[in-house]
């Protein structure tokens, strides 16, 4: 390991060294400053800030498109917004929301920034090519909000865009070209930040950074970025392939000359059940760091939480066609037994960070309510994915409200897990924490809203409410259900307000945060905050994964296991 | 925030973990026998509980499930809860730094991985159930377009269309096997009817079959799940389950001339929707 860093000739590694660090000394970055300096950058820790900044506005806009969705359902027969309208609305929304937020938030935004310092790295492996994935995701957000005004609206077929509907004849204009367009220009931005990642987690390691002394968030970065380049080379094609198909006469897709129809379906999905990892995993990650941290003890079960992480990700590959259970085209029982396995290693980590918080002592910040929050909502999501696993069950709750509830309880996890990350590494990117009575506040809005939300659609969904209508049968309880629904959707509006008012009132009145506000474990807090351009002046010696606790605190060791304590008091502990 | 009683964690923690572990051996007899525990009186849990031989099956399931689902879930959640408040913060010091526990962790991976085999197997008995084919005594060829559906009897020279302004009824006697010739003319649909704990895609190119044995008389909603374009929120259908007698009565009352109804049956959405000519009244945007 050593001698493959020495080869990337990175900054000094100080054993003992003064761990305070000065933004203002000699390694200050000379190049250009200002708007230019965001523009030409290509310091992992600037594009990460562009991205987080750039998908933070894609969750504010997506949502804005979730409220008037909600806002049409409260009642059955609303005219708020047209048909047309409506299929425009949830298919811009879902599109928003998993092509412009929520990967590029987490594997590529705070991944960006988090993950060189984690392993005590100088930048990503590859910077310009980092700067190209930043500039080819702003141009997707920009094809994809442009086709808000094409001729003919945007798109109109679902974020999933099930051929044929997507063809030429049906969904006729530019509208629909320009999604193709988006999600070209974001699929590769993916992919190249899939390769940054994994390049650099395997050749920019810090000397002593062993894969097992990788704090989790880069293990789950890691997996990722292995999950990015095996499934999204493959939505690339089927993009392309449907573009063939709408301009150049092809029949990949189409009945007509010999197509399948179904082949999208399975080309969609081979990518679009390991995104659903590919989305997860890094939030995984978020509250795996914080979970530890505020309950002042290691991660539980860190070498099991890795392996939980790795078979996550090989099955996810396995899975794809519990999407298509309805088809009657797959083999059901080789996917249900995949989907149900899944529930195994997940269970691992729920278990994992009850283990952590088990007899430690737990403080209520914000991003640690936002952990909380995460892990219940993320239970919920899970539990209710079990079901679905069954294809006996998926037959009468696919594409109903059920279905719909489930996977909102997930992604809402995911929402809240990226608060957690906000609140706790965002005095890391800024040096200023943010106001934590705003967090709270906007903690209990974003959780409870989430339920409100999530629970009718459940019931919903049983009583036979199929997904994806404008207008529904005018039924009293439908529409209370409805009507709760949508009181959720609210609060969880109120709370993004509460968000942005922390910001404000965080930045007009700053709380500095020092170099380890939290008293942290992972190496990007032994730099300064925000860090020095290149990071580290100095690197703690890394013995174990938590090498900044370690430095602090070096009469408590992790116990329980033999072979990273060395360096430090050997304990046995029998458990 | 704080409390004074630092000693209780640890008869409580015994508790609690005997609680847990209780629940786990629960779970597991739940799994081995979901339908004796369906047999008992036990909650819809939201479900419907099926027109079919199939459905009742499914909705059997849905119990045992649900019942697990409850047990680990709740089990789960309470624990989070009980974790939440008793290690809240109070005091500064630094608590035992415990990472690894290898029997627990073995126990929390083998007991879900029990319990996910005997929720398969159950899927498995159940599935095969709904999907079993036996010889039909009727069929009905079901053709989805935009936006609606065509109901056609093969032999018996009726067919039933109707589109967004008129859902077509299907009929169908009871206590007989009913085959279903599933297809669409167009874009994918979905053929659902809540009642029915069941739904499948209509698939241009594709054909999907699948067979019901009606067991309750009365008339079931069904409509279009899979997005199907503009008015795929107005894509409904009804199926009317009536007795063998009744059945064929309506058959003959129904029958058009063989020529017609070969007309009928190919007629394309196009030449359905001309005869059916209104359109919903909220457009605002041009079809097709």
């Amino acid at each position: 390991m050593t001698d493959l860093i020495e080869r990337h000739d990175i900054e000094q590694f100080d054993d003992h060294g003064d761990h305070e660090t000065n933004p203002h000394d000699d390694h200050e970055h000379h190049g250009p400053s200002g708007l230019l300096k965001w523009l030409t950058s290509t310091d992992h820790k600037v594009i990460g800030i562009n991205y987080t900044v750039t998908s933070i506005v894609m969750l504010v806009v997506g949502g804005a498109l979730a409220e008037i969705i909600r806002a049409q359902l409260v009642s059955p027969t609303s005219t708020l917004v047209s048909f047309a309208q409506y299929n425009q609305l949830f298919t811009m929304h879902g599109s928003i929301m998993i092509y412009l937020f929520a990967g590029p938030f987490a594997f590529a935004g705070l991944a960006n920034y988090l993950v060189p310092l984690q392993v005590g790295a100088p930048d990503m492996a590859f910077p310009r090519l980092n700067a190209l994935s930043y500039w080819l995701y702003l141009s997707g957000v920009i094809t994809m909000v442009l086709s808000f005004f094409a001729t003919g609206g945007p798109a109109a077929f679902g974020w999933v865009g099930y051929a044929p509907l997507t063809s030429a004849v049906n969904a006729p204009g530019v509208g629909p070209d320009l999604w193709i367009g988006a999600l070209l220009l974001t699929g590769f931005s993916a992919i190249f930040s899939g390769v940054n990642l994994v390049a650099t987690i395997f050749y920019l390691r810090a000397p002593g950074m062993t894969l097992f002394r990788m704090p989790i968030f880069t293990w789950n970065m890691l997996v990722t970025g292995i999950l990015i380049l095996l499934a999204f080379p493959v939505l690339t094609a089927a993009l392309v392939m449907l573009y063939c198909d709408r301009h150049f006469g092809t029949h990949v897709f189409e009945v007509q000359g010999g197509g399948v129809p179904l082949l999208w379906q399975h080309m969609f999905w081979f990518w679009g059940h390991p995104e659903v990892y590919i989305l997860a995993l890094p939030f995984f990650g978020m509250v795996s760091e914080v979970i530890p941290v505020f309950s002042k003890k290691p991660m539980f079960g860190y070498k099991g939480m890795v392996f939980a992480t790795l078979t996550i990700a090989a099955l996810s590959l396995g899975v794809w066609a519990h999407h298509m259970f309805t088809s009657g085209a797959v083999l059901l029982p080789f996917f249900s037994i995949m989907s149900l396995l899944i529930a195994v290693p997940t269970g691992i980590k729920i278990f994992n960070w009850i283990g952590t918080m088990w007899k430690g002592q737990i403080q209520y910040t914000s991003a640690m309510l936002f952990s909380i929050g995460f892990v219940i909502t993320f239970l919920i999501g899970g539990i209710t994915g079990i079901f679905l696993a069954s294809p006996p069950l998926d037959f009468f709750t696919h594409d109903t409200y059920f279905v719909v509830a489930h996977f909102h309880s997930v992604v809402m996890a995911l929402v809240i897990g990226a608060m957690a990350g906000i609140y706790f590494w965002g005095p890391k990117i800024t040096g200023y924490k943010l106001h934590e009575g705003w967090g709270k506040a906007q903690f209990w809005f974003l959780f409870l809203g989430t339920q409100v939300f999530t629970f009718p659609g459940y019931w919903l969904g049983l009583k036979g409410m199929a997904r994806r209508m404008a207008v529904y049968p005018n039924n009293p309880s439908w529409q209370t259900l409805n009507d709760w629904s949508t009181v959720g959707a609210i609060m969880i509006g109120i709370s993004t307000l509460f968000l942005i008012i922390n910001f404000i009132v965080s930045w007009r009145k700053p709380i500095p945060a020092g170099d380890n506000p939290w008293d942290a474990s992972g190496l990007e807090w032994f730099t300064s905050s925000p860090p020095p351009h290149h990071n580290f002046l100095s690197l703690p010696p890394i013995r174990s994964e938590r090498p900044t606790w370690d430095y602090h605190h070096p009469e408590h060791p992790a116990l329980g296991h033999g072979d990273h304590v060395s360096g430090h008091v050997e304990e046995k502990v029998s458990n | 925030m704080h409390s004074d009683n630092p000693q209780s964690g640890s008869h409580v923690k015994t508790g609690v973990v005997r609680k847990f572990i209780t629940s786990r051996r629960a779970a597991l007899l739940a799994v081995i026998a979901p339908l004796v525990l369906a047999g008992c009186q036990l909650p819809t849990f939201g479900a419907y509980h099926g027109i079919t031989k199939g459905g009742s099956q499914t909705f059997k399931l849905w119990q045992g499930f649900s019942v697990i689902a409850v047990i680990i879930g709740g089990g789960t959640f309470l624990l989070i809860l009980w974790v939440v408040f008793r290690y809240r913060h109070r005091s500064d010091a630094i608590p035992r730094q415990t990472q690894y526990n290898v029997p627990l962790e073995v126990l929390y991976t083998i007991v879900p991985i029990l319990v996910v085999i005997g929720l398969f197997a159950a899927t498995v008995v159940v599935e095969n159930q709904v999907l079993s084919e036996p010889t039909p005594k009727a069929t009905v060829n079901v053709t989805a377009f935009q936006w609606g559906w065509k109901f056609v009897y093969p032999g018996q020279n009726v067919v039933v269309v109707g589109q967004t302004t008129q859902d077509p009824t299907m009929v169908v006697p009871l206590g007989e096997n009913v085959k279903m010739n599933l297809r669409s003319s167009d874009v994918v649909h979905g053929f659902y009817v809540p009642e029915l704990n069941f739904s499948r895609f209509a698939q241009p190119g594709l054909l999907n079959t699948f067979t019901f044995n009606f067991d309750k008389l009365g008339v079931f909603k069904g409509q279009c799940t899979q997005l199907c374009g503009l008015y795929h929120s107005l894509m409904y259908f009804k199926i009317q389950v009536v007795t063998k007698t009744q059945y064929q009565a309506w058959l003959k009352a129904n029958a058009l001339s063989p020529a017609q109804a070969v007309a009928a049956a190919n007629a394309s959405a196009n030449q359905i929707n001309a005869g059916i000519p209104v359109k919903p009244a909220q457009t605002s945007y041009g079809v097709n």
